[in-house]
């Protein structure tokens, strides 16, 4: 089983993403996805600055993969999806059919973010001819759900990916709600979400988590967390356990933790992460997605 | 411009036919459509009764198959699908490229109109769907802004409808799982939203909770008005503030935009609310008409959308009406 890692889905200095991609390159991940998906108001780094790291990734031995922004609206941000969806150096993750279109539309192949709704063999198999060579499960999927698409995924070579760890990307907006907490608008935001490392945390009155306010998208509040089910995985035919970066410290600790369970074929029941986390696995179980079940 | 108003049940779809309606919208009795409410859509002689009504009064009706079907249940939406087409609805509402195939495997030509579900949100990705599904409309989801829409309606391959009233969702549909993270039932899977069954109200004296399975969504005292507690629109506590983080109860009414709508060229208005009554259903309809029909006389447009407007005033959540994200400082 491959262990990748996500786009940071947070706003990072460049220095901050540069340390963390340094860092990463030295772990046993095999595939590490780069690029903004959430606000395209986030600048801090440049296409060629993203390309560098890549390159750097990609020599130190890693695949390399392109994401693209999820929700896509005004002309300059289908412009900036068509550069990474044209070139030919890296894979593309698309997270919007624009994506797909544009990609298709050039030749080149694509894995299919959590954002894009394959939900059956219909349509994965109606993606597999336009170029998907990854299907990243949506993430309210479960291991029921994925049972009977695991064989056709096989039979048309395309790989399996499933989140393991990180908070799960449970919506977008047009409304900037890190903006909104600070009470400026969207288009004054003044980057506050550079601020917060891994968003902002919602608590109902009761003091119970409930959701991760990040720009505009919003994030469950756990963790999801089955690293200590990473054979469970296996045996459904999940190729690729997916690692959604946290913070950049406990990040890197969740790939070793997992490449140690996976390499030892040992179960590890602790994660030794420097932050406390809330934890979830219910949609891996077909329930809420907020439960864990131990 | 057409006018397309809810129908969830033969009742409503009397009035909205009654009172103007270009097309009215309906689903079936299971999850393969957004509004999976008990109580609500149509049996499949329902539908037929429907359409013969209908149609006899130059309306149309389409049908809303627009949640994802999992694999293990896909025969559910293919099942949805002959049935509708068999029983002569005009035009099916889809979201899930899965179910667009099996259509095009049964009909080159049948009209399809993209969901708002499908969150279509620029024109790449509508030239994915015309190319790929030859639809013929798609309904933009609650996340453009006014410029937004013009620039679509002009440049898009295919026939645009956007929302015009009813309640407000604020994120790109068909790509929220907030419901499910909470209850394990979305509007994705299960066509539902914040569904009812895991609903509690808890009156504390002094202050009344709503909790959505388990989780504290809202807390009212005496003199406010107690909401469905949506999930979106609770109030939270971020930072040690208690607010409406995401949103607060209140409703969609485009009715201010509404001349700038019809110049851009979008093609239809859409009302939400098929879970709303028949009553209520009169009422949104034929305001809509007039202010529809009104925009052709400049000089009564004005005075009539202000007054339809005051009209529907008590109709929205929370009594309360946004433009929304149309208006980019909601953003």
């Amino acid at each position: 089983m491959k262990i990748s890692v996500a786009s940071v889905p947070y706003f990072w200095s460049k220095e901050a993403y540069g340390a963390f991609y340094s860092a990463l390159s030295q772990t046993p991940v095999d595939i590490v996805y780069l690029g903004e998906t959430v606000c395209s108001k986030r600048r801090s780094m440049k296409f060629s600055d993203w390309i560098e790291i890549a390159e750097v990734l990609r020599d130190s031995g890693k695949q390399v993969v392109l994401s693209t922004l999820t929700l896509l609206e005004a002309e300059s941000e289908l412009k900036y999806l068509t550069k990474i969806a044209r070139q030919k150096d890296f894979l593309i993750e698309a997270n919007d059919m624009a994506a797909v279109q544009v990609a298709s539309e050039n030749g080149n192949s694509f894995v299919t973010g959590c954002a894009i709704n394959v939900y059956n063999n219909q349509s994965f198999s109606r993606l597999s001819r336009l170029g998907m060579k990854r299907w990243c499960v949506p993430v309210e999927l479960g291991q029921r759900d994925i049972i009977p698409m695991v064989s056709l995924a096989d039979k048309l070579g395309v790989e399996v990916e499933y989140q393991v760890f990180g908070r799960m990307p449970l919506a977008y907006s047009a409304r900037c709600f890190t903006a909104r907490h600070h009470q400026l608008d969207k288009d004054n935001c003044q980057f506050k979400c550079l601020n917060d490392e891994q968003g902002i945390l919602v608590k109902t009155q009761d003091g119970d988590s409930f959701a991760q306010i990040n720009g505009i998208q919003t994030q469950s509040a756990k963790v999801s967390n089955l690293i200590n089910r990473w054979s469970e995985l296996k045996e459904a035919k999940i190729d690729i356990a997916r690692i959604v970066p946290v913070s950049a410290e406990d990040t890197l600790q969740a790939v070793d933790v997992l490449s140690n369970s996976i390499n030892k074929k040992t179960q590890s029941s602790s994660t030794y992460l420097a932050q406390d986390y809330e934890f979830c696995n219910g949609y891996w179980l077909q329930i809420e997605g907020m439960k864990f079940v131990s | 411009m057409e006018l397309i108003c809810p129908a969830g049940n033969y009742q409503s779809l009397i009035k909205a036919v009654d009172h103007g309606a270009n097309a009215v919208y309906i689903g079936l009795k299971n999850e393969t459509n957004a509004r999976h409410f008990s109580g609500l859509n149509f049996s499949e002689k329902q539908i037929s009764k429907a359409i013969d009504y209908a149609h006899q009064q130059g309306c149309k009706v389409y049908c809303a198959i627009n949640t994802f079907p999992r694999e293990q249940k896909w025969s559910r939406w293919t099942n949805a699908v002959d049935q509708a087409m068999g029983s002569g609805i005009d035009t099916l509402i889809v979201a899930d490229i899965g179910v667009m195939d099996y259509i095009r495997s049964r009909s080159s030509d049948f009209p399809i109109h993209l969901s708002v579900q499908a969150s279509s949100t620029n024109l790449e990705s509508l030239n994915f769907y015309h190319q790929q599904f030859a639809i013929r409309r798609a309904v933009l989801p609650r996340v453009l802004s006014l410029a937004q829409v013009e620039k679509l309606a002009k440049n898009a391959p295919v026939e645009i409808e956007v929302f015009g009233f009813g309640s407000l969702c604020i994120m790109a549909e068909g790509r929220c799982y907030l419901s499910s993270y909470m209850t394990g039932e979305s509007p994705n899977t299960q066509g539902v939203c914040s569904p009812a069954a895991y609903v509690e109200w808890e009156d504390k004296g002094a202050q009344l909770e709503s909790r959505l399975n388990g989780l504290l969504i809202d807390r009212f005292r005496e003199n406010e008005n107690a909401g469905y507690p949506t999930l979106c629109k609770g109030r939270f506590e971020v930072h040690g503030q208690v607010e409406h983080a995401l949103e607060e109860p209140t409703s969609l009414n485009t009715m201010d935009i509404l001349p700038q709508l019809e110049s851009a060229g979008v093609a239809a208005i859409k009302i939400e609310g098929r879970q709303r009554s028949p009553a209520y259903v009169t009422q949104v309809t034929r305001a809509w008409r007039q202010a529809i029909d009104s925009l052709s006389n400049k000089d009564a447009d004005g005075k009539t959308r202000q007054i339809v407007t005051e009209d529907l005033a008590d109709l929205a959540e929370g009594k309360q009406t946004t433009i929304g994200a149309y208006e980019r400082s909601w953003q």
